[in-house]
């Protein structure tokens, strides 16, 4: 890839911002406009943008391709294991009220509301960045 | 083969254009969806779940097992996707 160094300092400066931006959607979930999907697809985009201005080798520095697989897994995980806690504490799958009503914590049911947000987002964010790299990348990952 | 195709689509667009008559205007307060649900949801949200946003409320919580489909769609398509095009990775 060409270098171009208006595009790399914009994106610099730019992806950090995007980043907290899109941390922000998925946490303000319960409480705003915002969300899972958006958000992990925000955060997604601020990979994406890394990759236009780096390269391929520039996001193969940054984060790993084998990782980002295990993340995909482990936000589907956390949604899962929620909706199994609740069944551990006498409740219907994803019944999440039976947590609350057991441990006796007030808005315990926004908390957990939120740590379902962060999986869907963790899972949204690592399937766009596991895609997009399969098809920015031609010849295949045997190469290095 | 296309000319088929061709007729196919067009016949399947004219049913649901057709269908689309019998839908309830947009944003009607007689339609049954404004009537019963939209009402329940507005009213049991707060009590029942404690947050404010009615959108999230519904994704989450009231439709939490829809929405966990939908993750794992979302996941299946990324592995296919891995599976397809990302050859020889591993030894």
């Amino acid at each position: 890839m060409r270098e171009n160094v208006v595009i790399r300092t914009v994106s610099r400066l730019s992806i950090p911002f995007i980043q907290l931006f899109a941390l922000y959607v998925i946490v303000h979930g319960a409480s705003g406009a915002g969300g899972g999907f958006q958000g992990g697809v925000v955060l997604a985009s601020s990979f994406i943008l890394l990759l236009i201005a780096f390269g391929l080798s520039g996001i193969r520095s940054r984060i790993s391709v084998r990782g980002i697989r295990v993340f995909a897994a482990a936000g589907v995980f956390i949604y899962a294991g929620i909706g199994l806690l609740c069944i551990i504490y006498a409740g219907n799958f994803l019944g999440y009220g039976a947590i609350e009503s057991a441990l006796g914590i007030p808005h315990l049911h926004a908390l957990l509301i939120d740590i379902v947000e962060a999986g869907i987002g963790i899972t949204v964010m690592a399937v766009m960045i596991s895609i997009i790299l399969d098809f920015a990348d031609k010849e295949g990952i045997r190469r290095d | 083969m296309k000319k088929l195709a061709l007729i196919a689509v067009i016949f399947i667009g004219i049913i649901l254009f057709w269908a689309v008559e019998d839908m309830p205007a947009f944003g009607d307060p007689d339609a049954s969806a404004n009537q019963y649900t939209a009402k329940m949801y507005i009213e049991r949200t707060l009590p029942d779940i404690g947050i404010d946003n009615i959108v999230t409320a519904i994704l989450a919580s009231y439709r939490g097992f829809d929405t966990l489909g939908e993750v794992v769609v979302i996941f299946t398509a990324g592995i296919s996707v891995a599976l397809l095009l990302r050859r020889g990775e591993e030894r």
